[in-house]
């Protein structure tokens, strides 16, 4: 038997499934999470990510298969699960009636952080996430990155082994949102194993080394990014924009492209070299078009679709 | 640690950041829970005391007092079960912070029946020093009333969290304020002995938790002998118990989904 302060993975599913209302929300998901691994879980709304996060912390009961996080059976063990993991929600929570200091002070008594120890933390983790000046503000006068980081250091209170992100950059601006990556990567050097959602790809392919794609409760694809791309998607992409009808077959009919699609009044060429295809965009004096290597939201698209989801 | 010892810590835990809270924000407050209690009693006691003479060998504003102590601690505990707990619970999604914390839901609502409860024992002792000052408490065992208060709170934000899982907006608590606890107030024997009602209607006052709260605080605050002590206790501990639980529960199943 293996110990349980050491398991291999940290997160273990078997055919987990839940659902709701009769929409198979999650759908026998499979999944082995190893130690120290940064796992971005991409999906459009309604792939089931954030259910399966609630999963993880046992905000969410089990329909069926099995769940093991960090050697813990879920949700049975929800509890001392928690005592090793950080959340840092989609929607903030934190208290509104409080400082920082606060903040950081009455999250820790839920732990039942004895009281030397939690001040030396706090400290810490203030610094970490560069609010020390802030520590006696209020909420309110937070800015959004501000308060995101405190949503982070907030999370990192009991020093955890996993720590699970909603969507922690959504509404952020580039410099705050960089800053949240920063924190993330140094989390990682520290063996912190990371799980997060997001729907922005440049955030995953940057951040991750390990991207899931789900869709419809079920894994699309696995892999580290640049794997993910290389395997399931032409190496570039020609986006031309609002062209001719002339112009496009002429396009079409060249054989330097593997595929296409259209959305809209733009037309997406997959392939792996554009060469022909650039020569007669310049010999119509066209240049309404970006040529570009593939990236991981093309890989989204193709394994997702383009149809809007809400 | 035992389970029990758990159990108790964390919900502390939750109570005590519903008291900082509290104490940012203690002055208005506490006017809100004794001044309007307060006003009832002066305006009431000194002028309905002057048609109303003696009731059960005290003056009338005497014989309101312990009401009065009894109905403030019905509402603050209430108002914290419904309101505030609602307000905690879905805008600003204060418990579900909590629960990613090793704290369980039932942790999380007997955090907030302790609250509940501390909150009715704040605004009686507040409301009992003044009628101490005026001369209405016949007797130093009305300090006991203090410790019953906590009960009386227990009970009913038990039953105000009950109300508050099923609440899908704060209008809701109107039906629980108007079709409960108002009829509750006026035929429990707050303001009249209970005795001048139709036998069929002291019968439902005394089926419900308030008529025993008074039992147990009237001769404390007059002075009396108490008589059934037990008896009373455990219908205040049987609504809060039985209500405290099935809120566990309904909370449970509303916030893990």
């Amino acid at each position: 038997m293996r110990k349980k302060e050491d398991p291999a993975y940290i997160v273990e599913s078997k055919d987990l499934s839940k659902k709701y209302n009769n929409i198979q929300v999650v759908d026998k998901l499979n999944l082995s999470i190893e130690a120290g691994c940064f796992c971005g879980i991409l999906g459009p709304n309604g792939a089931g990510k954030t259910t399966t996060l609630r999963m993880l912390i046992g905000h969410c009961p089990v329909d069926a298969g099995s769940l093991m996080v960090l050697g813990n059976l879920m949700p049975e063990k929800a509890s001392q699960v928690r005592e090793l993991v950080g959340v840092v929600p989609q929607i903030d929570n934190l208290d509104a009636d409080f400082t920082v200091r606060e903040n950081m002070v009455v999250y820790g008594r839920y732990f039942g952080i004895q009281s030397n120890l939690l001040k030396e933390r706090i400290e810490e983790l203030l610094e970490f996430s560069a609010l020390s000046d802030k520590a006696d503000s209020k909420i309110t006068e937070l800015s959004g990155g501000m308060r995101r980081r405190l949503s982070l250091a907030r999370a990192l209170i009991n020093k955890p082994k996993l720590l699970i992100l909603d969507e922690p950059t959504t509404g952020l601006d580039p410099q705050a949102r960089q800053a949240i990556w920063q924190k993330l990567r140094a989390l990682k050097k520290q063996g912190v194993t990371l799980i997060l959602t997001t729907h922005y790809m440049e955030e995953a392919e940057r951040l991750c080394d390990r991207v899931l794609v789900m869709d419809k409760g079920q894994i699309m694809a696995d892999a580290a990014p640049k794997i993910m791309i290389k395997e399931h998607i032409e190496p570039h992409v020609l986006e031309v924009h609002a062209a001719s009808s002339i112009l496009i077959e002429k396009l079409k009919s060249n054989l330097s492209l593997a595929r296409y699609e259209k959305s809209g009044d733009v037309y997406f060429f997959y392939g792996d070299s554009f060469g022909d295809a650039l020569s007669i965009l310049d010999h119509e004096g066209f240049d309404d078009y970006l040529y570009r290597p593939s990236n991981l939201e093309d890989v989204f698209i193709k394994l997702t679709g383009r149809d809007l989801r809400e | 640690m035992n389970n029990f010892n758990k159990f108790l810590i964390r919900s502390v835990a939750v109570w005590s950041r519903n008291a900082r809270v509290w104490s940012k924000l203690a002055g208005p407050s506490l006017l809100g829970n004794f001044g309007e209690p307060l006003l009832y009693l002066l305006v009431l006691g000194y002028g309905l005391g002057q048609f109303v003479g003696q009731i059960e060998g005290v003056s009338y504003m005497v014989f309101l007092a312990s009401g009065v102590v009894c109905t403030s601690a019905v509402n603050a505990a209430s108002f914290e079960g419904m309101y505030s707990a609602y307000t905690r619970m879905e805008v600003q999604q204060t418990w579900i912070g909590m629960l990613s914390t090793p704290i369980h839901v039932s942790e999380v609502v007997f955090g907030e029946i302790l609250w509940g409860a501390t909150k009715s024992m704040i605004s009686v002792s507040a409301i009992l020093l003044v009628t101490a000052i005026l001369g209405l408490i016949g007797s130093w065992k009305a300090i006991i009333v203090l410790p019953i208060a906590f009960i009386i709170g227990l009970c009913f934000a038990s039953l105000a969290l009950l109300v508050t899982s099923k609440a899908r907006s704060y209008d809701y608590f109107l039906y629980y304020s108007t079709l409960f606890i108002t009829p509750m107030v006026l035929l429990s024997g707050v303001f009249f002995p209970i005795e001048s009602l139709p036998n069929i209607v002291q019968w439902v006052s005394k089926s419900l938790p308030l008529y025993h709260a008074i039992s147990l605080v009237r001769p404390l605050v007059i002075g009396y002998e108490m008589t059934n002590i037990l008896f009373h206790l455990s219908v205040l501990s049987m609504f809060g118990l039985i209500a405290g639980n099935l809120a566990t529960r309904r909370i449970k199943k509303r916030l893990i989904l």
